[in-house]
């Protein structure tokens, strides 16, 4: 379960601070769909770092479990995405040189996984998208939806608690999107994941359980 | 997962790490070319240092000659041969005279063998081996009986209207004379040092060398070449000074050339003796424990004998000239200095190129800390990739290089050295030669330059490679650790 409290973020820019977060308090309990929308520079990532471990508040608390990422330092902060948060982002960020196959293995590099059980679980993940013949292929050999479904399972392969998607059909057509939508609500629901989704995408935001605006740095339910 | 990104990367980036390579490559190949070069032009030198000077000699010691005052002959001014008036044999109307000296060359001077003892008491002097150079010249002479010749009295004017008494006797039995001089070099040497000095230069050829026991005996080594004009064989007698000595052996020295090279090689006592030189030498040749001492031993011996002039190997080497000097030259300025700015040039290549790399792998690098990697992790995979083509430049420039040295090697360029020597008279008395005189000359001789490839040419390559992509790696490495995953993740955004 997420608890964030009080959460503000500030970005020096030159001579002026710029307030990404201002004053957020949110709890996101275990196994909860929630999509988060707003308008570009609202600070949809900036809130999506924080629950993410990828930066901390300027002032506030944010908690995940037990852990107060906001205290954290740089190594506990690295375990904990390795362990227990999956990210899908919009440009897919997956490594042009690696294979699919290679790529989702590099999410179980860092915990340590014998090489055998890490292409096992890699090969397994990639079954779970649908791309079980296409491990050997290149990035640059795959369509759009199949590099964001090698991301997907990059995400999932270490079986996180938590699964973060920036925009994860901000780059794809209608039909690749809504199969890759399919398929994460289809994870979330078989897995009991806690899958967070940044869109500006009003289809895919009514997917979700529960729904944010975030605007201006302040967080705000959609009923 | 290191090494299958590793490999990915490398096979992925190509022209990055073939221009890395490349770069590394050609850096470490003109290192190699340069040191290697550097090495054969340093064994040249040495090769006609040593046909020169003498094998293991670190140091000479020596004493410059001082010009005679006015009116004094001395040891080393102009040399007379005297008879008086009962000299020589008369025969059939003939008289013959002869007269033999054995004397220090004129380019040379004598001092106290003491000296030996001050500079084998040195620290750091390993062996030392006096040795007195000097010259064996005899004059013959065939002149008219004096008795015919030299009556005191001029003849009348009767006599010689009437023609007078017509002149006869001599060799050629109408009066006339003949004269021939004959000089060859004689060194003497204590036959017990072998390590050092001119015995250590020279090659046995028939016969043996002097041993310890022919001190104080009349026994003569002679150089071969020597022996042959000569026409002397071991076995035959050799009259120096006027006293036959026993040719024990024949030597060849490692050059014609070499200052310690000399017709003939008597004990130093018997040649002291028979120049009249008791307790006198005219070089010392010593061996210094280390090359890192001979500026002390320098030093220490121009301070226990100030009137000495001591030359080291580098003093010897600076008298090398011609191309080999030239090629000496070139090769430690130019080729040092090119080698280092290529070398820095290669290092920066790689240096900017895994900056670059990193710079353009932001997303790259953000992605793998947002999905868990440490930044020990990023930085090892960095400096690992650099190491690697580092490692391939390496590679490939030890073999440019080996090729390098292999083509000048097939090549194989003649350089021409040439060194300041003082070479004593010729022998035989010839034309140039003249009375024991001795001059300083500029001997030439060509060197084939070879050049060798030694294991440590091959490790400072090795080495030189693993610091390029360490370095470049370390750089590279850092400025990827120093990427926030949020920032990186936002930069691409």
């Amino acid at each position: 379960m997420y608890q964030l409290t009080n959460v503000t973020k500030k970005y020096d820019q030159g001579k002026r601070s710029v307030t990404a977060l201002n004053k957020v308090t949110l709890s996101i309990p275990d196994g909860q769909m929630v999509a988060i929308q707003g308008p570009t520079g609202g600070g949809k990532s900036t809130l999506l770092q924080m629950l993410g471990a990828l930066d901390r508040p300027t002032e506030g608390t944010v908690e995940l479990g037990t852990s107060n990422l906001s205290k954290l330092g740089d190594g506990p902060l690295g375990k904990i995405r390795a362990q227990e948060i999956g990210f899908v982002f919009q440009g897919f960020n997956l490594i042009p040189t690696l294979t699919a196959q290679e790529n989702v293995e590099t999410a179980l590099a860092p915990l340590g996984i014998p090489a055998a059980e890490r292409t096992a679980r890699a090969t397994a993940a990639l079954a779970s998208v649908g791309l079980g013949e296409r491990g050997s292929h290149l990035p640059a050999e795959l369509s759009g939806g199949q590099q964001q479904r090698v991301a997907i399972a990059r995400a999932l392969v270490k079986e996180p608690a938590v699964l973060l998607a920036d925009e994860p059909t901000g780059n794809l057509d209608e039909q690749t999107r809504d199969e890759i939508m399919e398929l994460l609500e289809g994870l979330w629901r078989d897995r009991g994941l806690t899958l967070i989704v940044v869109t500006h995408d009003s289809a895919v935001a009514k997917r979700a359980q529960r729904r944010l605006l975030i605007k201006q740095g302040v967080v705000k339910e959609i009923s | 997962m290191f090494v299958t990104y590793l490999r990915r990367e490398l096979a992925g980036r190509r022209k990055q790490t073939a221009i890395v390579a490349i770069g590394m490559a050609l850096a470490i190949a003109l290192v190699i070319i340069v040191n290697a070069v550097s090495s054969g032009v340093q064994l040249a030198q040495s090769t006609v240092l040593a046909s020169v000077y003498g094998v293991g000699t670190d140091i000479t010691v020596s004493e410059t000659p001082a010009a005679p005052t006015e009116g004094e002959a001395g040891a080393n001014g102009p040399q007379n041969f005297d008879f008086g008036a009962e000299d020589g044999a008369t025969t059939d109307g003939t008289t013959t005279v002869s007269q033999a000296r054995l004397s220090v060359d004129r380019a040379t001077t004598s001092f106290d063998s003491a000296a030996l003892d001050t500079v084998s008491g040195i620290d750091n002097v390993t062996a030392a081996a006096a040795t007195l150079s000097l010259s064996n010249t005899t004059f013959d002479g065939a002149l008219p009986e004096r008795s015919t010749t030299d009556t005191g009295t001029m003849p009348t004017g009767d006599d010689a209207a009437a023609g007078g008494t017509p002149p006869s006797g001599g060799p050629d039995g109408a009066g006339g004379s003949s004269f021939s001089v004959d000089s060859f070099t004689v060194l003497g040497l204590d036959p017990a040092d072998e390590a050092v000095g001119p015995l250590s230069a020279v090659t046995l050829t028939d016969g043996r060398s002097l041993e310890r026991s022919d001190a104080g005996t009349n026994v003569a080594v002679l150089d071969a070449s020597y022996a042959t004009t000569a026409e002397l064989v071991v076995g035959d007698t050799v009259a120096i000074a006027g006293t036959d000595f026993t040719v024990v052996g024949l030597v060849t020295a490692s050059s014609a050339d070499a200052a310690t090279a000399s017709n003939v090689y008597i004990p130093l006592d018997v040649a002291q003796t028979l120049s009249g030189l008791d307790a006198q030498v005219t070089d010392i040749y010593v061996q210094a424990a280390s090359s890192t001492d001979i500026d002390q031993i320098q030093t220490d011996i121009e301070a226990a004998l100030p009137d000495s002039t001591v030359k080291t190997q580098a003093d010897l080497a600076s008298s090398v000239s011609g191309s080999l000097s030239s090629a000496s030259d070139l090769v430690k300025n130019l080729g040092l200095w090119l080698s280092l700015i290529v070398l820095a040039a290669a290092f920066l290549i790689a240096i900017l190129f895994t900056i670059s790399g990193v710079t353009r792998r932001t997303r790259e690098f953000g992605t793998l800390k947002a999905i868990g990697w440490s930044n020990g992790k990023i930085v090892r995979q960095v400096a690992g990739e650099s190491l690697v083509q580092g490692l391939i430049g390496g590679v490939v420039g030890i073999a440019v290089g080996l090729i390098g040295i292999l083509v000048i090697n097939l090549v194989a360029p003649t350089l021409t050295a040439g060194s300041a020597t003082t070479e004593a008279a010729g022998a035989m008395g010839g034309p140039g030669g003249g009375f024991g005189q001795a001059a300083v000359e500029a001997t030439t001789s060509d060197i084939v330059l070879q050049v060798p490839v030694t294991l440590s040419v091959i490790l400072i390559a090795v080495g030189l490679a693993v610091v390029g992509g360490l370095l470049a790696g370390a750089i590279g490495g850092w400025r990827a650790s120093r990427l926030r995953p949020a920032e990186a993740l936002r930069s691409i955004a």
